[in-house]
């Protein structure tokens, strides 16, 4: 078949909340089931909870961003069905973003690598042009030689750990600046 | 169970770049440094996919889903169908696609949106479908109006739509605004001039469909979509179903 040119993509705009998150918008009538919304019910797993804000160059956080969440099971398994994808939309006052999952497991790759347990993340906000693609690791279950965050360098590197404390972990999107995220082209 | 596939590299001259300095929130939101880029893992290959049981029997149309005593949203009524397809041309069955969009005033029901125009009582403004098995989808609502914004100037957006897309694979994840033919903003739009490459924005234009508008009823608009293409397998077999 010929290859198609992929749809180009625009911003999520500052609404994306009312399409995709309805009832956080405030929607008083709408759809029975908000997606996005029970990672933890539907996955086996260690609970955990991860919170941070999304922060723009100025060092502002982010209102009207919204963080997706793709990840397996804490065995390592990924599932279809909507089990595992979770959403995370930034508060419109203090741009907190709360992720409440489970700690997913190790995964192998095809190539028989086994990939630190991680989060797959994607950012889309007002200004955001092409969705964001980042990983979210776990600063008390990241093994020294994983593939991936391997080939990054060491100081860019810890942009992508979330940091165990008391209350849960804590990671902060960092879409420009000293502390910028690193983003994947997968 | 299905076959997990390797996914074709983005080709990031198709898109606008992460700043565009004309569309000013993108100053300080655009990352500077490049994507890292690596070979398709498991975590890409796979992605979120929904059964029809997570819709509700209006979340597809606009025009009542968000009513109230039998009403109707107020403004134009059209029907948006096309296909979604892949980048080797293959449909996309049983993808989920939201839709959100202003009325017909260009006024947005979200508290932060104070534009002068009113809130239609009967108007939500979000909307979402599955594609059938030919990769095709349909909606109705009302065609939006333009609305003005602050960038700096005397901006307004053409009429759109906004798309949230899933694919098969959460590598293919895509959001993007459907505009209307004809519409004179969009060549005024920095939103949709963000876009290098003249012929993507033209793709991202909806054409009017006479064939399927239903006479003295509603008129339809034809938007195709085409998500990034799948490459080798990589896996079989690995995802588990409910
Ligand atoms: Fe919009």
């Amino acid at each position: 078949m010929a290859k198609l040119p992929e749809s180009a993509s625009q911003t999520a705009g500052p609404y994306v909340h009312i399409g995709c998150v309805p009832e956080f918008a405030g929607l008083e009538r709408g759809y029975h089931s908000q997606l996005g919304t029970s990672l933890r019910a539907d996955l086996t797993g260690d609970p955990i909870t991860i919170r941070g804000r999304i922060i723009d160059g100025m060092g502002d956080p982010v209102l009207d961003g919204l963080v997706e969440i793709w990840q397996p099971d804490g065995a390592g398994t990924f599932y279809t069905n909507g089990k595992g994808f979770g959403r995370a939309p930034s508060h419109a006052e203090t741009g907190e973003f709360v992720i409440e999952t489970v700690m997913p497991g190790a995964v192998i790759d095809q190539n028989g690598t086994l990939q630190s347990p991680h989060l797959a993340l994607w950012i889309v906000a007002r200004g955001i042009n092409v969705g964001l693609h980042t990983r979210a690791y776990f600063s008390d279950n990241v093994a020294e030689d994983d593939p991936i965050l391997s080939m990054i360098e060491p100081t860019r590197r810890t942009t992508l750990i979330a940091q165990k404390g008391s209350n849960g972990y804590q990671l902060d999107i960092h879409l420009q600046g000293e502390k910028e995220t690193v983003f994947f082209d997968v | 169970m299905s076959k997990l596939t390797d996914i074709i590299p983005r080709d990031f001259s198709l898109h606008p770049p992460r700043i565009a300095p004309d569309y000013r929130s993108s100053r300080s939101r655009g990352p500077i440094h490049k994507p890292i880029g690596f070979a398709t893992t498991m975590t890409e290959a796979t992605g979120p996919t929904f059964g029809h049981d997570v819709l509700g029997p209006n979340d597809h149309d606009l025009l009542i889903n968000h009513a109230v005593d039998g009403g109707s949203a107020i403004g134009p009524r059209i029907v948006v169908h096309g296909v979604l397809r892949d980048g080797d041309g293959r449909p996309v069955p049983n993808a989920l696609i939201e839709v959100w969009q202003a009325n017909a005033g260009g006024r947005y029901r979200h508290k932060k949106d104070a534009y002068l125009a009113p809130l239609d009582p009967n108007f939500g403004g979000c909307g979402r479908v599955i594609t059938g098995e030919d990769g095709s989808y349909s909606f109705r609502t009302v065609q939006p109006g333009a609305y003005p914004w602050p960038n700096g100037g005397n901006d307004w957006r053409p009429a759109h739509i906004h798309f949230s897309v899933f694919g098969m694979a959460f590598s293919q994840r895509l959001i993007t605004q459907m505009y209307f033919e004809g519409d004179p903003h969009i060549a005024l739009c920095p939103i949709a001039q963000s876009i290098p490459d003249a012929a993507a924005i033209d793709r991202l234009t909806a054409r009017l469909d006479m064939e399927a508008t239903m006479p003295m009823d509603i008129r339809a608009f034809r938007f195709d979509i085409v998500l990034r293409g799948r490459g080798a397998t990589l896996f079989e077999n690995q995802m588990e179903g409910t």
